[in-house]
């Protein structure tokens, strides 16, 4: 148990690297990106380019990969999402679900149906651990995975709390028009984090090869397991999402212990569960909070409106 | 000298004509006040010219600049900064962190960190709190405060008073007399206040129904003048500049 406990940890780290590029582009842009999935499956196809046809060591080839994602991201939303902005919900989803169908069927006329994987160009890294007390087993990947989650969440925490550019993004973030009225672009920030988070994407996806079979089409179970995270951890949240993973990781991992087929499964009963008690408590906060909801006595008057005084 | 031009400015929510053939000039250095009842205009105006709505007809000329089709945000490199009515600040981030973000995608200048705070003295122990936790009063001063770290030639001020307390109703005017004496700034604001408005501004316009109803100098236009045009009462427009 406590072993599938600490894997399930380490694999919410993947999942944190997934979710952060999805809740970025929420959280700034104000947008879901149905092909999600898709572009982390696009970043594992680039490395496995770069690997197999170019040559590459595999980590050339994630770094590699990684501006030509951010651009891919950068010119995606100047051409694409911008445009479906402001129009209403469902254009958004419309136009990311389009794209997500264009790049999986390009993917399978370039790279074919059969799975690949970027384990055989990894060495050991992809099978061998470290042995801890109490016989549990640290797989050096997903420790690797976990490490890269972590110092990828704080280079984009200290990168938007201490640059000019990260205060632009959490300023349209906060309030767009305001920001505009500050002299801020906003379209330009909108590109700006929509080049970071499809280049986590792409992370993302390089980090699944490493450790699973991908097929062309393996694009919309990541987007699954990607708003899951987001939702359990808080949309919008940096942090959020890491933690979300990990709750998500833990599930499956736990679930795995019962049955293979309970890996997937007790993830989603977690993000139901999640889901469904964010929805209570937003339901019994309208009707006069949880005590009304749990039908006991008001001992606490409601707080007074806050005035807008000094 | 003339700073900023408005000719003809028309502006509407869809079917509804919410400004109507505005124009007026400002002086560099010269407090205009727009007043004018709920729905008259004003923020619509003010959105208008930062860009924010966009205009139907008319042109808006910023130092001798054509700045009609600027996006708001070349409108604040052009020179124009507004503090929009309810604040409009970051409420997650720090009152420094609000103030940098005008600084760094504004103009260079006169108005850094240093010298919003000598102007504004009221936010030097704000600096680290959350902008979204500040009273009304401090939460005005940060929105001025972040306008003039834009460093603009024209300032606008949206329902300055609205929703303060009198007593940071006195200390907002008191910061706003330094900026008026300072005379590098020129400021334009709307203010429901009329006493207040007469008595900052150089010069009053008055709106009614989106349309200039009364344009001229407080003291030559008198406080019964004003009110009738404010309420459209009598003749509906009289301008004495």
């Amino acid at each position: 148990m406590l072993d599938a406990l600490i894997q399930g940890i380490l694999l919410g780290g993947y999942y944190a690297i997934l979710a952060a590029g999805l809740s970025l582009m929420f959280g700034v842009v104000r947008f879901i990106n149905l092909a999600h999935g898709d572009l982390a499956i696009l970043g594992a196809y680039l490395v496995l380019f770069g690997v197999e046809i170019l040559g590459l060591s595999p980590l050339a080839a994630v770094l590699a990969m990684l501006p030509v994602m951010a651009l891919a991201g950068w010119i995606m939303q100047r051409l694409l999402f911008a445009r479906a902005l402001g129009s209403g919900v469902l254009l958004p989803l419309l136009v990311t679900f389009g794209l997500g169908a264009v790049l999986q069927n390009t993917m399978f006329g370039l790279f074919g149906s059969d799975t690949r994987s970027l384990g055989n160009h990894i060495g050991s890294l992809s099978w061998s651990s470290w042995q801890m007390p109490f016989g549990i087993s640290l797989g050096k990947l997903p420790v690797i995975t976990f490490a890269v989650a972590v110092a990828a969440l704080v280079a984009l925490q200290l990168m938007l709390s201490f640059t000019k550019i990260g205060r632009a993004i959490r300023a349209t973030s906060s309030d767009p028009e305001a920001a505009e009225l500050s002299g801020v672009n906003a379209r330009k920030v909108h590109r700006a984090a929509a080049a970071i988070a499809v280049a986590l994407a792409g992370l993302a996806g390089a980090f699944l090869a490493m450790r699973a079979l991908i097929n062309p089409y393996a694009g919309p179970t990541q987007l699954i397991f990607a708003f899951e995270a987001v939702v359990i951890g808080g949309i919008g949240s940096l942090w959020g999402t890491l933690a979300g993973g990990i709750v998500l990781g833990v599930a499956q991992s736990l679930g795995s212990t019962f049955s293979a087929q309970w890996f997937q499964l007790a993830g989603h009963l977690v993000f139901l569960g999640v889901l469904g008690a964010r929805l209570y408590a937003a339901h019994a906060h309208h009707h006069g909070g949880w005590r009304a909801a749990l039908k006991l006595p008001r001992t606490v008057q409601p707080r007074a409106v806050e005035e807008d005084l000094p | 000298m003339t700073i900023l031009e408005v000719e003809n400015l028309v502006a509407r929510h869809g079917l509804l004509t919410a400004v109507r053939n505005v124009s007026f000039s400002v002086a560099r250095g010269e407090v205009l006040g727009i007043v004018g009842a709920n729905g008259a205009g004003k923020t619509t105006l003010f959105r208008t010219i930062c860009g924010i709505h966009p205009a139907t007809t008319g042109t808006i000329r910023l130092e001798g600049s054509d700045i009609s089709a600027y996006p708001p945000y070349r409108r604040v490199a052009a020179g124009l900064a507004m503090a929009p009515e309810g604040r409009r600040l970051f409420s997650d981030m720090t009152v420094t962190d609000n103030l940098k973000v005008a600084g760094e995608n504004g103009r260079k200048g006169f108005w850094k960190i240093d010298t919003v705070l000598d102007a504004l003295p009221a936010l030097k122990p704000l600096m680290k709190a959350i902008a979204g936790g500040l009273s009304g009063g401090q939460r005005q001063a940060v929105a001025i405060g972040r306008a003039l770290m834009s460093n603009p030639s024209v300032l606008l001020l949206d329902e300055v008073s609205l929703g303060l307390s009198p007593i940071a109703v006195v200390g907002l005017y008191n910061s706003l007399a330094v900026l008026k004496e300072n005379g590098e700034t020129t400021m334009i604001l709307v203010e429901q206040d009329l006493d207040r408005a007469m008595a900052f501004s150089d010069r009053i316009i008055c709106l009614l129904e989106g349309a200039v109803a009364l344009h001229g100098k407080p003291g030559e236009l008198g406080k019964h003048a004003i009110t009738d045009a404010y309420f459209g009462l009598g003749k509906q427009v009289a301008t004495r500049a």
